[in-house]
């Protein structure tokens, strides 16, 4: 077939499972009346929790709702607002907005942002500005599974892996970017940058400072780029704050330098705000060919004028915007927590996080054996037995098989309890098949040990988790 | 001028190619500088190089008037925030492809149907052009662009997909139509350069000509694009701004009337031009084979609709009572204010190439031209817009292949403005006539030019706007003229 390359081959990156579990919910989505027994999605990052904060806003704010400023009809100027310098309105507060999420340690200079549909859409264009097709890119694993298709497919850059591991807790760490680093040069591929997401999809956690200036080291020594995409900065609902790699270039002083030059941020209102639908996305950057161009390339996906607008009008008014970040945060504490709670009352253990939509949740004592295979064969018991979708480590790159991304943001309380009553009734269900099924095998010594210890932790503090996490 | 570390960029950073360095841009310098205005600033340079259709907004204000529930932030559409805030499918919200393809249909005058499965958002035309390019070819290979063509192909087609844009002149001689002679002529000095050519590009209705392609023309185009079993990519943005026959003959129903392999075939759709709204980026990619379409969805994620503009267009789109009225009464508007400019050109001697679409015409300035050179028209240009004070798009942008010719649009203002374009222009016509004859009479040996800057940088350019009303990503973006006058 005479279609291009891009067309014909796979790395789009779309056959993954991730993306699988996605299609089989589509075909049998749970519904509280028509399909309570059809699969619950908790493979979406999505922020369903505070629509009601923004439905208010609008109710109180009806120029912005149609198409008005001060009671003026600015249809026609909006209509005709193509300028992919952006409205400089929305500009001005999208740059308040995330200097409000660090806490204003730091602040942006809105002429340094470009606009553009979504962050799948800035993440590619930053590929596009930073390499060359054969290029890579290095990036802490597991990392969100889109990466494969927004960093590599049209772009022809590769993407190195730099392998983290449970072992401390998933933690970014010298010998691992230098081995990451290594692998590329052996393959003779010239590495461009370091791309992490801070933070982190799908961990849920914030980068240490430590994490971030060794990056900030590595990124200097070898003069490659760091780009850090923040989307769920303001996502962030306990200990430790939010620390942003700019700031880390602040404290160090690192005005004026090259390596400042080469760091950019990625940032998007998809998850912070909620509002996946409206494709809002931008790169930050202080290197002045970067915004450059990526403004130009910004024209083949700018944001909706009408968009622009309406966020202009919501993210100006700061007092709405401070108090849905601190609502939205408790919010999402609370979910987190009866996430947690829901899993261990299944005998399921997640990496600490405190931040995200979604946990890390540790299964390993769940798979027949400590192979890929048997996660792919939990999975699917977990999609179609189940009946809820959780997203494989594997799909993330996880180097170590039985760990699962499980998203709570994106459904009811109600919902929520149900999926971890079925989780419950499915690990019970486990415990109670004996050996002679072959399955999980492992199974009733580690399970016994695990309910002792299990007992034993809470008798000593609930809060303290450290014993389980060292398995 | 390489900043510090920029060797760290990509070239496609680094390099000047993406086509939005030339001098055209002094052009919207000088307009910005000193935009015109009725009572502010009448005496300021009117803008008439953008090809923006302002003629119908009343139209539309009046619906969303009438409509508040198509929002969803007011009051009476509020309960649907929630699920179109948070959709991010990217076949699109069914509602918005639905009235999309029924709007398609109905401006070919319910000649051709669409499958709304078939329609693939993108990030305007201008995304739905590249998107089209990574699905179908590769980096090096070569796709056939008529010419005139629109400038900005030169970023849209090539700058990151790595294509090469083969042109195919149209010469004046035959009112620009593309020839079979011109195409195989073109094709076959791609192979002898070793390009593989994927593909052929049209636009239909035509930017900068303005004319539609008739039957014959389309038939034999067709006809070569399957014998050469290569791809035709039809550019119909403007296919609602056609205001006088003859009709628009689309792609869509030509496939109806020879053989041809179906999976060749693709549309490029926008509603930025035929319902002026280009703020609300809406592309479509519309293809007639199924891998493309699948291959472009996924692509589409770099580019889809907001969700907020789907659902607001899906609702207009479909009240076919207010489509009916819009494509009616925009079309004579569109008609009014064509023949009021191109009467008034008429009036001082100024010929425009005929045509029945668009949102511009095609002016005939080799006159008034000094000497037949691309120089010629370069100085011719900068008169325009220094002394007659207005902003019109030079024919060498457009990749024109003689020099003279003006892309100059008309929809974008009101009575009003434009008459007092044609007084400027009768006057200036007058002038140069004068001034024309004794050139020729005296043989003047030197060319000045008219005191603007030669020098330019597009960076500096972005610094120093700081204005909204600037931009646009749309206008024409040519190569330098005085390069290619020089080469």
């Amino acid at each position: 077939m005479n279609l291009s390359s891009k067309a014909t081959c796979a790395s789009h990156g779309q056959d993954s499972s991730y993306f699988l579990g996605w299609q089989e919910y589509e075909k049998n989505p749970y519904d509280e009346v028509r399909n309570p027994d059809g699969i619950i999605q908790m493979g979406l990052a999505e922020n369903q929790l505070s629509f009601d904060l923004l439905e208010s806003w609008l109710a109180e704010n009806p120029d912005a709702a149609s198409f008005r400023r001060n009671g003026e009809s600015i249809f026609r100027e909006l209509a005709l607002f193509q300028d992919y310098h952006g409205l400089p309105a929305f500009k001005n507060a999208l740059a308040k907005f995330m200097a409000e999420i660090r806490g204003n340690k730091v602040s942006f200079d809105p002429r340094n942002l470009v606009l553009t549909a979504g962050s799948t859409s800035a993440n590619e264009a930053l590929v596009f500005c930073l390499a060359e097709p054969g290029d890579a890119f290095l990036l802490p694993t597991p990392y969100y599974p889109g990466f494969d298709r927004d960093l590599k497919w049209r772009t022809g850059v590769e993407i190195v892996p730099i392998q983290c591991t449970s072992s401390n807790g998933f933690r970014i760490t010298k010998p691992a970017l230098e081995e990451a680093y290594d692998t590329a040069r052996n393959r003779n591929i010239r590495v461009k940058g370091i791309l992490v997401t801070n933070p982190s999809n799908p961990l849920g956690i914030t980068l240490s400072d430590k994490e971030l200036n060794l990056l900030i080291n590595f990124v200097e020594s070898k003069e490659i780029h760091l780009i850090s995409d923040e989307i769920y900065s303001g996502t962030v609902f306990n200990s430790p704050r939010f620390t942003s790699v700019m700031e880390i270039l602040l404290d160090r002083n690192y005005v004026d330098t090259e390596v400042r030059n080469r760091v950019h941020i990625v940032y998007s209102l998809s998850k912070d705000l909620g509002l996946p639908g409206f494709r809002v996305g931008a790169i930050y950057s202080n290197n002045p060919m970067v915004v450059a161009t990526a403004t130009k390339m910004s024209s083949f996906g700018l944001v909706s004028s009408q968009t622009q607008y309406l966020l202009s009008a919501m993210l100006s008014d700061e007092k709405f915007a401070k108090n849905y970040v601190v609502e939205n945060q408790k919010r999402l504490k609370n979910r987190h927590m009866m996430l947690v709670q829901g899993m261990e009352d299944a005998g399921i253990s997640c990496l600490e996080s405190n931040a995200g939509l979604f946990s890390w949740v540790d299964m390993r004592h769940l798979l027949e054996s400590d192979t890929f295979e048997a996660e792919m064969e939990l999975w699917k018991k977990i999609v179609y037995d189940v009946g809820l979708n959780i997203s494989p480590g594997s799909s993330c790159h996880c180097l170590e098989p039985g760990w699962f991304r499980v998203c709570f943001a994106n459904m009811s309380e109600e919902t929520l309890n149900l999926a971890m009553q079925r989780l419950k009734s499915f690990v019970d269900s486990i415990y109670q098949s004996n050996d002679s099924y072959g399955f999980f095998h492992n199974f009733s010594v580690k399970d016994s040990r695990r309910r002792l210890l299990k007992k034993w932790v809470f008798r000593l503090s609930s809060s303290d988790r450290g014993l389980e996490r060292d398995r | 001028m390489e900043l510090k570390g920029s060797s760290n960029l990509s070239t496609l950073a680094s390099s000047n190619d993406h086509g939005e360095n030339s001098l055209y841009f002094e052009g919207w310098k000088a307009y910005d500088n000193d935009p015109f205005h009725p009572s502010r600033n009448p005496k300021g340079v009117i803008q008439m190089g953008l090809a923006e259709n302002q003629l119908s907004f009343e139209l539309i204000e009046d619906w969303i008037k009438k409509n508040p529930q198509a929002s969803i932030c007011t009051p009476e559409g509020v309960q649907a925030f929630k699920d179109i805030a948070n959709f991010q499918d990217y076949h699109g919200l069914p509602q918005f492809r639905n009235a999309v393809a029924k709007f398609m249909g109905r401006v070919r005058g319910g000649r051709a149907s669409f499958d709304p499965e078939r329609i693939v958002m993108a990030g305007g035309a201008t995304g739905a052009s590249e998107l089209l390019m990574f699905c179908l070819a590769d980096r090096g290979d070569g796709f056939l662009v008529p010419s005139p063509c629109y400038p900005a192909f030169d970023r849209d087609l090539r700058w990151r997909t790595g294509v090469q844009l083969l042109h195919v002149e149209c010469k004046s001689g035959n009112n620009f139509q593309l020839t079979k002679q011109s195409l195989e002529d073109a094709y076959e000095n791609a192979r002898k350069a070793n390009i593989k050519v994927k593909g052929l590009i049209i636009a239909n209705p035509s930017n900068p000509l303005g004319t539609t392609m008739d039957k014959a023309t389309f038939k034999m185009l067709v006809k070569f694009i399957n014998d050469k079993k290569i791809h035709l990519v039809c550019d119909e943005i403007y296919s609602a701004t056609v205001f006088r026959g003859p009709r628009l003959v689309s792609v869509s129903e030509i496939i109806e009337e020879i053989e041809c392999d179906r999976d060749l075939i693709h549309i490029v759709y926008s509603l930025s031009k035929d319902m002026g709204l280009p703020g609300f980026r809406v592309g479509i990619v519309y293809s007639y084979n199924d891998k493309v379409v699948s291959c472009a969805r996924k692509m589409s994620s770099f580019g889809l609709i907001s969700s907020q503009t789907q659902y607001f267009l899906a609702s207009m789109l479909s009240d076919e009572e207010f489509v009916g009225k819009y494509l009616s009464e925009s079309a004579m508007k569109l008609a009014n204010q064509h023949d009021l400019f191109t009467r008034g050109l008429e009036e001082v001697g100024i010929k425009c190439l005929e045509s029945n679409a668009g949102l511009y015409v095609w002016m005939d300035l080799r006159p008034l031209l000094k000497e037949a050179t691309f120089e010629g028209e370069m100085d011719l240009w900068r008169v325009i817009i220094g002394d007659v004070k207005l902003n019109v798009s030079p024919g060498s942008s457009f990749h024109c292949h003689e020099p003279g010719w003006f892309r100059v649009c008309f929809a974008n203002m009101d009575i009003n403005t434009m008459r007092i374009a044609l007084g400027r222009i009768r006057k200036f016509v007058v002038q140069e006539s004068d001034q024309v004859l004794q050139v020729k009479k005296q043989k003047r040996t030197s060319k000045r030019s008219h005191g603007l800057t030669l020098s330019f940088s597009s960076q500096m350019y972005d610094e120093t706007c700081s204005s909204p009303r600037m931009l646009s990503p749309h206008t024409p973006l040519p190569q330098s003229p005085l390069l290619r006058a020089r080469t």
